[in-house]
Formats: structure tokens, C-alpha cells, sequence
């Protein structure tokens, strides 16, 4: 069904009583489980496709309405399966939209397999710059916020809070490596100083860790108002806050943290989505599963405006600025056309309470306050959506 | 006893002091509807009803107000004359908002987690019918000539028309994202709708169901993320219709005839809801962040008075 001569967005009605049919996959692979620093959070196995199923009932709930009717196909990959061989043997030339939930490096597999050159992959999970810059994929459109859009969004609030001198703390893994930059960017970008850097290279064990290192570790850096921490697997950063030499609050991946999703999210309507999901999924909502709900949630959108279940102008709408997608954060969500990233605003959140919501007030933009988060058409480096 | 006599006693004192117009305005935060006098533009008391009171009604006869307790599971019957609590009715789960039948022997309640409308029969207390709408269903209104029930769902965008005779739907109106509010032309005519997340007002022709008109409802110097219109009213005459603005604080003066903005009007914080006063020369605007209400002269259209309420004021209805 996949036609490439529709020409624009207007399509004839179907005749009645024939629904329209729109599919779509959801595609993962089975994780395997980390080492637990603390039996707190149990390991969630299935992050983001209870998102994608929830979305896929309320698509359906309006497509009684609409006479359009949403299937959708789940593609879990085992952990030692083959992605390439499950996407090709699994998901049919029909099937357009496909949701995926893997690591940046897997996606960029499928995302170059020829048979997805006809297909638009809706990435739940990654937060990589890279991807949404210099090694973009025309065929992927990225749910989650980038690792710029948080640092940014932590700057914003940080600045607004004039905790301007920033002691810099990364791990020891790429992704922090990554976030680190991000920071450096924002604090560039919003006119607030890193006066010290320092990698973690201690232990990760409680005992020794929190009690003796901290304070040593953070003992020679005197002149900071806060402390950013790059950990984004959590092997550490836990540790920090109420350990450092001096007072300090921690912000970054642990402490205060920039994230799509809460639990601690009410506002806009939100708290009907935390029931109706805690009801469904027996646990609370995750950032995955907000990825994931959006994606189907977009799909549903654009197909009941344009009337349509073909793959071209499903996708030029999404791409519009006709989108008008809702999110449970009190503006409206879009794509941004430079690099398929979903403009959103970013809650800022410490473990049980919503602390603030960026774009903070007062950072203004000629078109769109949600564009002061993360790189901005002028900056953008991906020339395949240009 | 005590606390009995002391009640009865502010019920006389109110009952006395009270003249002409009264506005009762639902406090979320607070568990209480506060009670204004509009004229003197005061605070006269405020009364305890239940967990959440959000959606706020008037019988047609003034006799009786209807207040969705959400937390509670319940509507809740006042008897306007003593401010007591007369009965219940069965609103299902979380009731927010709810409209009622022009003769007042009916009500119909929105259940947002449910994804249905639930009608009650008042003179019974008993909910004689569910109707499975649109996933959270929120706006619903009446039509004058009791012909039609609509029922807006948010995360749907749909308007649902509701046959008042069979309670089925006929027809479902597709809607600009995030659909909040609705309200009826005096005529039954035009059905007039806020969409949220679109910053926009539509204008339904009911005879046909479609949108005959989107009204953009951008304010200078104002970015279009703020712009977050909720409730919508239109005057007896036909000749203008308001708007609430939300987080733009603003409320919205449109020419119902040319569908054209004529002036926006600085209330309080996040403002939601509007009622006129019975001779259409005020319209009052609750404003959930500044916990006080706004009271506008319509001959002038200027912002006359603001009086603090208490805290999260949401829902407002007014007795002659």
C-alpha cells in the first residue's frame, strides 16, 4: 500500500463502512539487565512499549469516529537475535511507521537498511546530538529531548536561579562524556561559568564511596554554586548530593534532573495520563514510555487530519507546521523540520517533586520559546532534512 | 449543636444581607465555594462542601446548585436557601464538569478517566444512562432547544453530538487539538468551541456540524505557547462572545457577528471560567493562580473589580 504519487495531503474519503487501516510496528530488542547499584528500582523490561499499546488504544478510540483502524505489530528482538534480519524478515513493505527503542548504534543500522528508506522511524529512546546533527538520518524523527535540549534546560533555570559558577562532574562512560559537552555548550550558550571539571574515577562501591570520597573528591574545588554531574547510567551520582565539602545542590542526571517524563508530573492534564497508564501497566510512566505513547499519538494525529492512511502525506504533515500534537505539558509539540528532533518542553524534576519547566520564563525566541532548548535551525548541522 | 446554630446563624446573617445578584464560585484547593456579592464586590462567606469542588451549576428554578465534588466521587445538591447539603447525585468517578438540561431535570457529567457521559435523572438521583465518547471527554453543554447533548473529548479532538431523545451519537465533529470548552448560541444554532493546544475558537454551524469558522486568537506581544483559551460564553443577544484565556490572563472580546477580536481584557492569573450576571451587564472570570475572581462591565467592556475568593478558584455561576 505504499504509494508515492499522492500528490498532496487532501484525499478522497474511503467508501463508507471500509475502514482504513494503519499500521505500524514497534521495534526493540530484549536488554540485558545491568548490574544494580541498589535494589531501589527494579530493572523495567518493557519501557516504552506499554507507552506505544496505550497510545494505540486511545488511536483506536478516535478511529471509531473516524473509520480509520490502528494495528500494531511488536517486534521484540532477543538479546543475541540479529536486528537486521528481524526488521527485514518482520516488518512488511506496508507497514510505514515503525517505533524503535534501541541504543543509538542500532538504530543507525536500521535506520540505513534500504528497506527503511520507505519507512519513517520513530526513535523513543536515544538523546545523542550526534544523531540529530552531522550523522542524521532523513528517515528518523527522534521522541526524546536531546542531551543539548537538557543541559540547556538545566542552564536556563540555573541562570534564572543566577547559580552561575558550575563544578563540572562526569563519569567515565561515553554518554557522560557526551552530557559533559552538553553542558560546556549550554553554559557557553547562557553565559555561566565551569570553574572546575573533574572526571569520576573511584570506586562504585557505597561504603568506601560515599562516606570517604566525596568529600575528598570535592574538597579542593572552593568557589561553586552547584554541582553538575554527568552519569547517566547512575553509577555514582547518587553518592554526591549531601556528601560534598561544601553545601551544594546537585543537578545534572541525579539530584535535579532535566527528563520528557515524571512521576511527579500533574500539570496540563497530566495526572489523567499517569492513571490511565498506571492502571494499564501496573507502574508508573518512564520517559520510554512517553517516547513511545507520542510516536503512536503523532501517527494517530496526522492520519485522522489528513483523512489518510498513505505513507507520504502522513509524513509531510507530521512534518508540518500544521501538527499540533498533545503532550500533557501545556504547549503544543512539533517536529523540528532541520533535524526531525520533537520540539517539547523539558520538566525539570527532583525525585519527588516537579521543580520547574523549561523554557524557563524569559528566555525568548523570535518563533518558538521551545526552540531556546537545544540546537536551533541556524546551528543545525543535519543537511539531509534541510 | 453548636456548630449547627452557628451555621444557622451565618445562614440568616447571609440571608439578610444578601440582595439581588450572588455569585458562587467552586475552590479547588479549598473545599469550599465562596459566595461574592458582585454589586459591593465583597466576599460574603464561604461554605464547606467536599473533596475538589470544580464544575459549579444553577437549577433554572434558583433553588438548588449542583457542585462536582471530584475527590468525593459525587455532585453534591445545595439547597440555596439554607446552603445546606440536600442530597447526592451519581456522577461516576472524578466528575469535573457537567451540564444541565434547559428545564433542570436532567444532568449530564463528563467522566474524564472513563471516556463516557453519564446522564442522571435528578428527580430520582439515579444515572439512567452511560455513553462511551471520546478519550477525555471534558466540555459539555446543552443545547437551548434541548435538541442536542455535545460533549468535547481532549485527547480525542472530537465533538460528539448527542440526540437528547435517544442519548446515542450521530455525528462527531473533527475539532483543533485539545478541545476545552464549548457553548451554545442562544438560537441552538452556532456551537462555539476553544481548542487548547490550537490557540484557536471555532465556530460550529449546528444544522451541518461543521466548522464554519477558526478565529485565531493571537494576542500582540504575547507568544502563541501562552495562548491556552478554556471557557467560552456568548451573550443572549448574539452580538459577543468571551473567551478565557488561560495563562494569557486575558479574556477574549470577539463580535459574534464578524467573528472578529475586537479587544482582550487583563484579569487574573490562569483564567478558566465565565458566567454572566442574569441582565448580561457583567461577566465574571475565575483565576485559578491569583485565587480571585474578575469582574468585567460588558456596556464598557473594562475590568471593574478584582475580589480575592480563596484558593483555586474554578468554577462559576451566579443567581439573580
Amino acid at each position: 500500500m505504499v504509494s508515492l504519487s499522492a500528490p498532496s495531503i487532501s484525499v478522497a474519503k474511503p467508501p463508507a463502512k471500509t475502514k482504513q487501516i494503519i499500521k505500524i510496528a514497534y521495534f526493540s530488542q530484549e536488554r540485558v539487565v545491568p548490574a544494580a547499584l541498589s535494589n531501589l528500582d527494579p530493572f523495567i523490561q518493557n519501557k516504552g512499549v506499554m507507552g506505544a499499546k496505550i497510545a494505540l488504544e486511545e488511536n483506536n478510540t478516535t478511529g471509531k469516529f473516524t473509520g480509520q483502524q490502528y494495528q500494531l505489530t511488536k517486534i521484540i528482538v532477543p538479546i543475541k537475535g540479529d536486528i537486521k534480519k528481524a526488521f527485514l524478515n518482520h516488518i512488511p513493505a506496508d507497514i510505514n511507521f515503525v517505533v524503535v527503542n534501541l541504543p543509538v548504534v542500532k538504530l543507525k543500522q536500521l535506520a540505513d537498511l534500504d528497506a527503511a528508506q520507505q519507512k519513517l522511524l520513530f526513535d523513543v529512546t536515544t538523546r545523542d546530538d550526534g544523531l540529530r546533527g552531522q550523522q542524521c538520518r532523513a528517515n528518523v524523527l527522534h521522541l526524546q529531548p536531546s542531551r543539548a535540549m537538557r543541559a540547556d534546560a538545566l542552564a536556563q533555570f540555573m541562570l534564572k536561579k543566577r547559580w552561575k559558577k558550575w563544578f563540572l562532574v562526569t563519569g567515565s562512560l561515553d554518554s557522560d562524556r557526551l552530557y559533559g559537552e552538553a553542558f560546556k555548550r549550554a553554559a557557553k550558550k547562557f553565559g555561566l561559568k565551569i570553574v572546575a571539571e573533574k572526571k569520576w574515577a573511584h570506586t562504585y562501591d557505597a561504603r568506601r564511596t560515599a562516606q570517604s570520597d566525596i568529600p575528598v573528591f570535592t574538597q579542593d574545588i572552593k568557589d561553586y554554586d552547584v554541582l553538575v554531574v554527568a552519569d547517566e547510567h547512575g553509577s555514582f551520582g547518587e553518592y554526591l548530593s549531601y556528601r560534598t565539602w561544601l553545601p551544594r545542590p546537585i543537578i545534572g542526571t541525579q539530584g535535579l534532573i532535566a527528563t520528557s517524563w515524571h512521576l511527579s508530573h500533574e500539570q496540563w492534564g497530566a495526572v489523567q495520563m499517569q492513571n490511565r497508564f498506571k492502571e494499564m501497566a501496573k507502574r508508573t510512566m518512564k520517559e520510554e514510555d512517553y517516547g513511545a505513547y507520542l510516536a503512536v499519538k503523532a501517527i494517530g494525529e496526522a492520519s485522522v487530519r489528513t483523512k489518510t492512511n498513505q505513507f507520504i502525506p502522513i509524513k509531510n504533515y507530521l512534518l508540518s507546521d500544521q501538527l499540533v500534537l498533545q503532550g500533557y505539558k501545556g504547549k503544543s509539540l512539533s517536529f523540528r523540520k532541520w533535524n526531525g528532533q520533537l520540539r517539547q518542553p523539558i520538566l525539570l524534576a527532583a525525585p519527588r517533586s516537579l521543580v520547574s519547566v523549561a523554557p524557563v520564563e524569559g528566555f525568548l525566541h523570535p518563533k518558538t520559546e521551545l526552540d531556546t532548548l537545544g540546537y536551533d535551525a541556524p546551528e543545525a548541522r543535519c543537511e539531509k532534512k534541510q | 449543636m453548636k456548630k449547627w446554630l452557628l451555621n444557622l446563624g451565618l445562614c440568616f446573617y447571609f440571608m439578610t444581607t444578601v440582595h439581588a445578584e450572588t455569585v458562587f464560585v467552586s475552590l479547588e484547593k479549598d473545599n469550599t465555594i465562596a459566595i461574592v456579592d458582585p454589586i459591593k464586590g465583597v466576599l460574603v462567606k464561604t461554605v464547606t462542601v467536599g473533596q475538589r469542588p470544580r464544575g459549579i451549576e444553577i437549577s433554572p428554578d434558583n433553588k438548588q446548585l449542583y457542585i462536582a465534588t471530584s475527590d468525593d466521587d459525587t455532585i453534591r445538591i445545595i439547597d440555596l436557601k439554607t446552603l445546606k447539603e440536600v442530597g447526592q447525585l451519581p456522577s461516576g468517578e472524578d466528575p469535573e464538569t457537567f451540564a444541565l438540561s434547559p428545564k433542570g431535570d436532567r444532568l449530564y457529567v463528563s467522566n474524564e478517566d472513563d471516556s463516557m457521559v453519564t446522564v442522571i435523572d435528578i428527580a430520582n438521583k439515579k444515572a439512567i444512562k452511560t455513553i462511551k465518547v471520546g478519550v477525555e471527554p471534558e466540555g459539555i453543554a446543552v443545547s437551548p432547544d434541548n435538541q442536542w447533548l455535545v460533549s468535547a473529548s481532549e485527547t480525542t479532538n472530537m465533538v460528539h453530538w448527542i440526540n437528547t431523545k435517544t442519548l446515542e451519537i450521530t455525528e462527531n465533529t473533527l475539532v483543533d487539538p485539545r478541545p476545552r470548552a464549548l457553548s451554545f448560541t442562544q438560537d441552538s444554532k452556532q456551537l462555539w468551541v476553544t481548542s487548547e493546544m490550537a490557540g484557536t475558537l471555532m465556530v460550529l454551524d449546528v444544522a451541518t456540524k461543521k466548522i464554519i469558522q477558526t478565529i485565531p486568537l493571537s494576542i500582540q506581544g504575547v507568544n502563541r505557547d501562552k495562548i491556552l483559551p478554556v471557557g467560552v460564553v456568548i451573550n443572549k443577544q448574539g452580538t459577543y462572545a468571551y473567551v478565557a484565556m488561560g495563562a494569557a490572563n486575558r479574556v477574549a472580546v470577539i463580535n459574534a457577528k464578524t467573528f472578529k477580536v475586537e479587544k482582550f481584557l487583563l484579569v487574573g492569573q490562569r483564567v478558566w471560567n465565565l458566567a454572566f450576571s442574569p441582565d448580561q451587564q457583567r461577566l465574571y472570570t475565575t483565576n485559578g493562580m491569583s485565587n480571585d475572581i474578575s469582574i468585567i462591565d460588558l456596556e464598557n467592556h473594562k475590568v471593574t473589580k478584582s475580589v480575592g475568593v480563596g484558593r483555586y478558584p474554578w468554577g462559576v455561576a451566579v443567581t439573580p
